[in-house]
């Protein structure tokens, strides 16, 4: 190998900032080649990806619409993947908790009042959780492989929301459109006071609370730890007594809710009822943002806002350029290849190699 | 049912089967090397669009073959990079090559969206050549793995990487060689999807298939022959949500559709309950990154 590397002993704070902003600017450098490729004008297409949005204030009310969601689950996915669990079902956290949400307005049509909201929200956390805690128990209780399932169960989350809108849960006075009834005003989620908001509601103030909580449990809390330790040394946080199948259910269960939660928020607000597709793959998308943020939940806040980015700079794009609108997830996926390489180099000191090591093992050490 | 009927729905079987197959076993030969790929799906979506631009442009379907594996094994190398070179996460890298690949297959299928395709030519019976392929390398495989030294070695380097490379094996070439072979049979699962179970372009078709194939080898405990049998249980499944309604079955359509998922989660259960069984067969190394200088 012509690369050396070398564990360092402590990385550096600083490296630890600038590494998700290197990613970011390497991306944008692959993206221009990319742009460049397609026979596009690469300065353009960098400004309507990640100029445009910013310039008008609809469009940045809809960047922050878009990155509640996002930040929400990439919260609670955090928790999950420092214990190394490895929860890629969020998509389907989401839909099921916006299923359970929303269950409220739809099988309770009399019910009303200042409790509606939170007892849907309520709902939606619980519905999520419980779906994450499937993949959880099969894990615990049959060793199955966690990624595995609860990916199936995103499939089988859409499919479920599909019966349902176009089913049982069809709006009855919708013209037989595959859509529920939309919830009443006591079940939306109000928009953010203070400005002229006509889609960002308070779910954003939500999902910074939900960051900072998350953040604290994290770093100061006994159950913070056993996560931590989980990740990093499975072997020791055994001996030290924490149970690593009591971990696994924490995480996903908490990962899980706040998905659902996510979910709910996202139908009960800029949305407003059930639709056969209320998610832009914002499971997966939050991945990213996780991993983006370094597995910071405060991170994650930043991070949510650049991948929604993504999201309406490729609308943008798709209008003023005629991009595909497909040219977002590549972007996002090249964000989280440079983030891993970022990372890399975080961690490792890379130095070229000069001459090679004389002896047997020096064949396997060039490879 | 006449056997007519009965043939015909065998057939089918095999065509749906056929995909998953391929692609389970290159990528069982990647776990067996040690590596955990999680980016078949992003390999197969690509290797079937290019499959299909390959066929449209040069009017064979047997060069938009070539290169679907060209573009999968292209795909694993930017993989292996990563996970060999920089050490990166093997689960987040190959979830960032099923993103990427999504996203990529969608950009290039733009301008193929409702075209006619170019049909793979039935060989013998009504199968392509395609279908004879995944048999012979089902057991070609199992040949390499178990009957050669190349394939002790690599099954070597899967199970204790500190080990093999203490006598000499180059760990990195062999797992770099694994991925790329694993990539090319996604790619030409992919090519099957695109070229002969449904010969046209539609965004995102893999739908899951890629991710039953990661499902089939922990199913098949990384054996080859058992794959081809989990392959073809599941071809089994995916078909019968068709006969069903044909059949006159009452059930929600989407219930029908769900079922490939949730049998891979029953599947993945019951195998799994077997610990015994599993501990025995996983590569011990799997998912393991491997630090040459430490």
């Amino acid at each position: 190998m012509l690369l050396e590397f070398k564990r360092r002993a402590q990385p550096s704070r600083f490296a630890q900032w600038t590494a998700p902003v290197v990613a970011f600017a390497l991306t944008l450098l692959t993206g221009a080649l990319i742009f460049l490729s397609l026979g596009k004008d690469p300065m353009a297409g960098l400004y309507y990806f990640f100029v445009e949005p910013l310039t008008a204030a609809w469009s940045l009310e809809e960047v922050a619409v878009k990155m509640i969601p996002l930040a929400i689950i990439a919260i609670g996915l955090c928790v999950c993947f420092l214990s190394s669990t490895w929860n890629i079902g969020a998509e389907g956290q989401f839909i099921v908790g916006a299923l359970a949400g929303s269950a409220v307005p739809i099988l309770l049509p009399g019910f009303d009042g200042p409790l509606m909201l939170p007892l849907m929200m309520l709902c939606g956390f619980a519905g999520g959780m419980a779906y994450g805690l499937i993949p959880a128990t099969l894990k615990v209780r049959f060793g199955a492989n966690e990624i595995l399932t609860s990916l199936m169960l995103v499939y089988v989350a859409e499919l479920l929301l599909d019966w349902l809108v176009r089913g049982p849960w069809r709006n009855p006075e919708g013209f037989n459109m595959p859509e529920s009834a939309p919830f009443p005003v006591s079940g939306r989620v109000p928009e953010l006071p203070f400005i002229d908001a006509d889609r960002l509601t308070i779910a954003l103030v939500i999902a910074v609370i939900a960051a900072i909580v998350v953040q604290f449990m994290i770093r100061r809390t006994i159950f913070g730890f056993s996560v931590r330790l989980a990740g990093i040394a499975p072997r020791a946080a055994a001996f030290a007594g924490y149970d690593a199948n009591r971990t696994v259910l924490l995480a996903l269960g908490v990962s899980g809710g706040l998905a659902g939660l996510a979910g709910i928020l996202e139908v009960a607000g800029p949305i407003g009822q059930l639709r056969p597709a209320i998610s832009p793959g914002y499971g997966f998308t939050a991945i990213i943002v996780a991993f983006l943020a370094r597995l910071s939940p405060i991170g994650c806040l930043a991070a949510a806002f650049v991948l929604s980015l993504t999201y309406i700079g490729g609308e943008g794009a798709q209008i003023a350029m005629g991009l595909s609108d497909k040219m977002a997830r590549v972007f996002q996926g090249i964000l989280l290849f440079w983030a891993l390489v970022a990372d890399a180099f975080v961690f490792y000191e890379v130095r070229l190699k000069r001459a090679p090591a004389i002896g047997p093992s020096a064949e396997a050490a060039d490879a | 049912m006449t056997p007519d009927v009965i043939l015909a729905i065998a057939v089918t079987i095999v065509t749906a089967a056929t995909p998953l197959l391929i692609a389970a076993l290159g990528e069982l030969v990647v776990e067996r090397s040690g590596v955990l790929n999680l980016g078949v799906e992003g390999m197969m979506i690509v290797g079937a669009v290019m499959a299909f631009a390959g066929a449209q442009w040069t009017g064979s379907a047997y060069i938009g073959l070539v290169a679907a594996m060209a573009a999968g094994a292209a795909m694993s190398a930017l993989f292996a990079l990563l996970v060999l070179v920089f050490r990166t996460n093997q689960v987040v890298t190959g979830l960032a090559l099923t993103i990427f690949g999504l996203g990529l297959s969608g950009l290039i299928g733009q301008a193929f969206i409702g075209l006619p395709g170019v049909k793979l030519d039935t060989v013998l019976f009504s199968f392509d050549i395609l279908v004879f392929a995944s048999v012979a390398l089902t057991f070609g495989v199992g040949w390499f793995l178990f009957r050669t030294r190349a394939g002790l070695v690599l099954r070597a380097v899967g199970d204790n990487h500190t080990s093999a490379h203490a006598i000499g094996h180059n760990v990195l070439l062999v797992r770099f060689l694994a991925i790329l072979f694993g990539g090319a049979c996604a790619g030409a699962a992919g090519a099957y999807l695109s070229l002969a179970y449904t010969p046209q372009w539609v965004e995102g078709m893999t739908a899951g298939r890629g991710w039953i194939a990661l499902a089939l080898v922990v199913f098949a405990t990384w054996r080859p022959v058992r794959v081809a049998v989990g392959a073809y249980l599941f071809g089994t499944v995916l078909i019968l949500q068709f006969h069903a309604q044909a059949l006159g079955v009452q059930v929600a359509p989407q219930l029908l559709n769900a079922l490939p998922y949730l049998a891979t989660i029953i599947v993945l259960v019951l195998i799994s309950a077997n610990t015994g069984l599993v501990r025995r067969n996983t590569p011990a190394c799997l998912g393991k990154p491997f630090a040459p200088d430490v």
